[in-house]
């Protein structure tokens, strides 16, 4: 026996046991490395070309003072001064965050208070039914359901309607056209966008939850309350995590559905820094300070997504 | 199982008035699009003569045929070009491991979460620089490149499960790397694929931002875009904004309607993954 042929199977016994490959393996990577390369140059140019460059110019653009024609004045940090120190910009983010309460809470309280009771969805056609009505919202634009829900809202809207209806004709108003209640109705769209999508991940989840965890709960007495907080909630951690993920992104970013019913108004009562970004780069013609505001929502992205990915995935894995 | 009757029946009411309330705007769109024109519509109000006609209306007044069009060639643009590009992609980076991989995908994986408004300012300027402002080109490239963080990780993500061993045996086969990739990886993939494809083709059909900033035109827009347009100058007609936002949203639900198995299943995936 050659000592070639007696390494040979060793090899290859190594490559199976260990993920990382071998040195002999190494080297056959190493020339296809090149080729390699070439597969993600593609997606990577792409990237680098209407991402990343934008990115680095909005970075840029946040230092300058610039109309978008003339010449760029150096203005340092101070369109971030103005961001964190004008009453409207800060009015306006804290509109979002205000968003965040109906695009993301609302749905994912409600989407669990659903989910605990029906658990799951019957798997028969009823079960595909009910999934595909639940998952329209998602389907159709925001701006069709900003249009659809300006309607329903409006002061001949069915809402009115209805409370005409049952008595309560005293509170109709047009909702998104008042002062008061024109933030709220605008999360309200936003909430009936995600709520189909956020019950049925939690409903999915919950038909993962071993049954017999809850018989050993009602074995040991509890109710329906305890029920909940000690078997459901610490079950569906992960599936929480990514509702709040999807919906905090869709309140923070959110544009299309207040382009739509308000334009940001009355006054600037509904107005979002994605909507002002867009006013203040496009019809105000002040780069520099739309693009502070578009890092400062970046970061304020970053700032609340993080920790729910940490926290909903950290002690699992 | 370990439901009562009574939990069961509680939980049913909820789910239907969860559906009611999904479906009650629809209903109320519906009934405002078939009222005479001109007149008023209030509610909910089933009109005694449904006016069908509002919908041919509507199809002129959008210039559907047009948006149809324009629609499809921005999707045709942008679909297969990134789901070919980020699955190449991510083979590269899931598979082959390319030396400096992990760097690559942390830069992807940046972003992520990166808001859309986060970078119209400068595509604006960038796409005005290169003269493609006003053209379906100003929309298509720039979506590729966004799409580009959540596709490669979507691909990357199947990739890095599929044992290396299927590479390892089809290189002592001889055969290159392009064919293992296009005869033996891209078949294995085809449910990663799909789903992918189908996602891409609803985020690009919906999208709005960039299609109201870097194109003027309604008719180069995409289907939301153009539905943006069409509130602004049909907004006071609410029977045929009615009728014609039920329109644009039509050729979606009959998609969503015929492969809506494949799209919940997409839809569930990507945003557990996203």
């Amino acid at each position: 026996m050659t000592s070639a042929l007696g390494s040979a199977p060793t090899g290859r016994d190594d490559r199976r046991a260990r993920p990382t490959p071998t040195r002999a393996h190494r080297s056959r990577w190493a020339r296809a490395a090149g080729t390699g390369w070439l597969y993600v140059l593609p997606a990577l140019v792409m990237y680098a070309v209407f991402v990343l460059r934008p990115l680095v110019l909005t970075l840029q653009y946040s230092l300058y003072d610039w109309n978008g024609i003339g010449v760029a004045r150096w203005v340092g940090l101070d369109n971030y001064l103005t961001v964190f120190t004008d009453s409207d910009l800060l009015k306006i983010i804290g509109n979002a965050i205000v968003l965040i309460v109906f695009f993301s809470f609302i749905p994912v309280a409600l989407g669990l208070l659903v989910a605990s009771m029906v658990r799951r969805i019957t798997t028969g056609p009823f079960g595909t039914v009910v999934r595909t009505i639940l998952f329209l919202p998602q389907v159709i634009p925001l701006v069709a359901a900003g249009i659809a829900w300006s309607w329903l809202l409006s002061s001949n809207g069915l809402v009115n309607q209805v409370l005409r209806a049952v008595g309560l004709g005293g509170v109709a108003r047009a909702w998104l056209g008042d002062f008061d209640t024109a933030l709220p109705a605008v999360g309200v769209i936003g909430a009936w966008v995600l709520l189909g999508l956020c019950t049925i991940l939690l409903v999915t989840g919950m038909s993962k939850i071993d049954p017999a965890l809850y018989e050993a709960a009602r074995l040991d007495g509890a109710g329906p309350f305890r029920e909940f907080f000690a078997v459901t909630l610490p079950s569906l951690r992960q599936e929480i995590g990514v509702c709040l993920t999807v919906t905090i992104i869709a309140a923070l970013a959110s544009f299309d559905i207040v382009y739509i019913s308000t334009s940001g108004g009355p006054g600037l009562q509904t107005t979002v820094p994605g909507l002002e970004i867009y006013r203040l780069a496009f019809s105000q013609r002040q780069v520099g300070l739309a693009s502070a505001l578009a890092v400062v929502l970046m970061l304020l992205v970053l700032a609340c997504v993080l920790p729910i990915q940490r926290l909903s995935r950290g002690e699992k894995s | 199982m370990n439901l009562t009757r009574r939990e069961q029946l509680t939980g049913r009411v909820f789910l239907i008035a969860l559906i009611v309330v999904t479906l009650l705007p629809f209903v109320s769109m519906l009934s405002a699009a078939l009222q005479p024109r001109g007149t008023v519509p209030s509610g909910l109000d089933w009109p005694s003569d449904p006016q069908w006609g509002n919908f041919a209306d509507a199809f002129t007044a959008a210039n559907m045929g047009a948006l149809l069009r324009s629609s499809l060639l921005i999707v045709a643009g942008v679909v297969p070009v990134s789901v070919l590009i980020a699955t190449m992609a991510g083979f590269g980076l899931g598979q082959l491991r390319v030396p400096g991989g992990r760097l690559v995908f942390g830069l992807f994986l940046l972003g992520l979460t990166l808001p859309f408004e986060a970078v119209v300012t400068p595509l604006y300027y960038q796409m005005q620089d290169l003269g493609l402002l006003n053209t379906r080109w100003a929309i298509i490239l720039p979506l590729i490149g966004l799409y580009m963080p959540f596709a490669v990780f979507w691909m990357r993500a199947h990739f890095t499960n599929v044992p290396v061993e299927l590479t390892e045996a089809a290189r002592v086969d001889g055969s290159s790397t392009w064919q293992l990739f296009w005869r033996v990886q891209v078949p294995l993939a085809r449910p990663a694929i799909a789903s992918l494809t189908i996602l891409m083709f609803l985020w690009t059909w919906n999208q709005f931002l960039l299609a109201i900033v870097l194109v003027d035109d309604a008719t180069k827009r995409t289907m939301a875009g153009a539905l943006g347009a069409f509130q602004g100058q049909w907004g006071t007609d609410l029977v045929l904004l009615c009728a014609g936002s039920l329109l644009i949203l039509t050729p979606t639900l009959i998609v969503f309607l015929i492969f809506q198995r494949q799209f919940i299943k997409a839809l569930i995936q990507g945003s557990v993954k996203g």
